[in-house]
């Protein structure tokens, strides 16, 4: 086939999925070059990038009617006030909370997780408890939980994934008993795209331990609708940031008994009701555990997010990257020298748009300097995921990542520019 | 734009491929580990002394073309060096991955790693095994330093 015909082929693969193009000219990012090459952005597991509307809204806080939430009687305090709350109820529409005050704005996922681990877990653990997580865990939903466990004489636990990378759910219920207090595992791998089935998980949990179950969900949000009364889980965590939203806002959506039954996270201004030397009172959730001013334009511009993803169709983004992922694997499968650890090819794995691989002979940091020298942004390291690593047996991968905004060129970029590689380390 | 070409030279890929002095050392006077927590690069290298002369160095570890590579490239331009020689090596090669001025040691066949320095990121795989090395002179044994 001509680079024309492959081109021509592409289009209407992006056509029939959706207008891509309409969508990129909404992200001014895409329009840059990196090393005379057009941006091609694959790393939007990391962080992806922003569309015209958020920047325009964060802007226009500040601009227009910035003031602090919550504090004053002033017009413009009241107004950024509104603008707030009207975002915390936009993200609760956006994931089927049924009340907008089970959701806490944070600073992302990691905060979101280190809240539960210390406002939840701790108060409850006691020597002897288990926290049971995932061998596909990131750092964030690991350590928060060995810090809990330090603080308390609890341990933590693993279940353990299959070669292809899956939670093996025999495995997993075999591993809870009635001292799991905590189950904690991602909703989507951010390493592998693997999407953990979170109704099972509950369902074998709630059978097994009285474990609240806590789901990071920084993976999911941006590539599938989410509906925590469905998934059945007890706590949702998830950043802005990759959701094509503003960094240093995020989220923890919590069943309301149990928000309402925890101690503050931080303390400060805005969470108490009264204050004395002798004792302080709290607030009901989410004011309880957002101490101090929040990130208020960021939230205001999370909200504005959450219609964008809402507009453009969370069905419609699955079915263009799940598009983009089998047009990935299918290139990849015909490449000898590329491998795809704990990628399960059977059918009916389900999968985000996430592929990690490794190439004989040449080192993932050595590929993403060559891959960036043509533009392309992926990510190359251990992901925030080192026990994942570990039980795949390599030390970092190369992991491409897409988002809305990608298209079959870029894929047939990120694969010109992994033969680059080969001629370069043969 | 920076060429690849400067980056990744035959010399660099060969000692990548074919890396020198690679495995333990026994006996040794001492190893020191280097550790990039970014990227989970790891490299170990010990040396052994006869008075003030290194008459062994040997690398273990597992990085990408460039710390491989430089640690490679290291072990041959170390090995039967007088303490002192080494240590002034070692901060001329410093000197050229961060542009800090030439400090008058002809740094000869390193000098194939001087395309890293158009490369910021890459400049810690490059000086990895070098601040083992540094650490593995100074007596550090079981201590690992980290490029962070």
């Amino acid at each position: 086939m001509t680079a024309r015909a492959v081109a021509v082929g592409n289009e209407q693969r992006d056509s029939a999925a959706f207008e891509v193009e309409r969508l990129r000219a909404c992200f001014p990012i895409l329009e840059r070059d990196v090393h005379g090459h057009r941006l091609v952005y694959l790393d939007n597991a990391a962080s992806a990038q922003r569309p015209n509307v958020v920047i325009d809204a964060v802007s226009d806080c500040y601009r227009t009617y910035y003031a602090n939430a919550h504090r004053g009687v002033h017009a413009l305090s009241e107004q950024s006030t509104d603008a707030y709350e009207a975002a915390r109820a936009k993200v609760a529409r956006f994931i089927g909370a049924p009340d907008s005050h089970e959701v806490v704005f944070t600073r992302g996922t990691t905060e979101s997780l280190n809240l539960v681990a210390q406002s939840y877990g701790r108060p409850q653990l006691e020597p002897g408890d288990e926290v049971l997580l995932t061998e596909m865990e990131h750092h964030s939903n690991i350590v928060p939980w060995q810090l809990v466990c330090e603080q308390t004489g609890a341990r933590v636990r693993a279940a353990p994934i299959t070669d292809d990378g899956e939670l093996d759910l025999d495995a997993f219920a075999g591993m809870l008993n009635e001292r799991t207090r905590v189950v904690a595992l991602a909703h989507v791998s951010n390493a592998l795209g693997t999407v953990n089935d979170i109704p099972a998980v509950v369902e074998l949990t709630r059978a097994r331990s009285d474990a609240a179950v806590v789901v990071d969900g920084a993976q999911a949000v941006p590539h599938m609708a989410v509906d925590v009364a469905a998934l059945g889980c007890d706590f949702y965590a998830f950043s802005g940031h990759k959701m094509y939203g503003p960094g240093g806002i995020g989220v923890l959506w919590g069943r309301h008994e149990l928000l309402a039954a925890m101690p503050p996270y931080h303390g400060g201004g805005a969470m108490i009701t009264r204050v004395t030397f002798e004792r302080s009172g709290y607030m009901a959730p989410p004011q309880r555990f957002e101490a101090g001013t929040p990130a208020i334009a960021p939230a205001i511009g999370l909200g504005v997010a959450v219609e964008f993803l809402e507009s453009t169709g969370l069905d419609r983004i699955e079915r263009h990257e799940q598009e983009l992922l089998s047009h990935t694997m299918e290139v990849l499968n015909d490449l000898p020298w590329v491998r795809v650890p704990g990628h399960a090819s059977k059918a009916g794995s389900a999968r985000a748009a996430v592929v990690s691989l490794v190439i004989d002979g040449a080192h993932p940091h050595d590929v993403a300097t060559i891959l960036d020298e043509q533009g392309i942004a992926i990510r190359a390291g251990h992901h925030c995921a080192q026990p994942l690593m570990d039980r795949l047996g390599v030390p970092a991968t190369v992991r491409a990542s897409f988002g809305l905004y990608n298209t079959h060129d870029e894929v047939d970029s990120l694969v010109s520019g992994l033969h680059e590689v080969r001629r370069i380390f043969g | 734009m920076s060429d690849l070409r400067d980056l990744y030279q035959q010399v660099i890929l060969d000692h990548y491929r074919a890396p020198r002095n690679f495995g333990g050392l026994k006996p040794n006077s001492c190893c020191a580990e280097g550790y990039n927590p970014l990227c989970g690069d790891q490299v170990k290298v010990c040396v052994r002394a006869d008075g003030d002369r290194i008459d062994g160095i040997r690398f273990d570890g597992v990085g990408c073309a460039i710390s491989t590579a430089s640690a490679s490239l290291m072990t041959e331009a170390v090995r039967g060096l007088e303490r002192s020689e080494a240590e002034a090596l070692l901060a001329s090669f410093l000197a050229l991955m961060t542009g800090d001025g030439d400090n008058g040691v002809p740094l000869g066949k390193l000098e194939v790693l001087s395309g890293v320095k158009d490369y910021p990121v890459r400049i810690k795989c490059a000086t990895l095994p070098w601040h083992a090395l540094r650490a593995a002179l100074e007596g550090g044994d079981t201590e690992t330093v980290t490029t962070e």
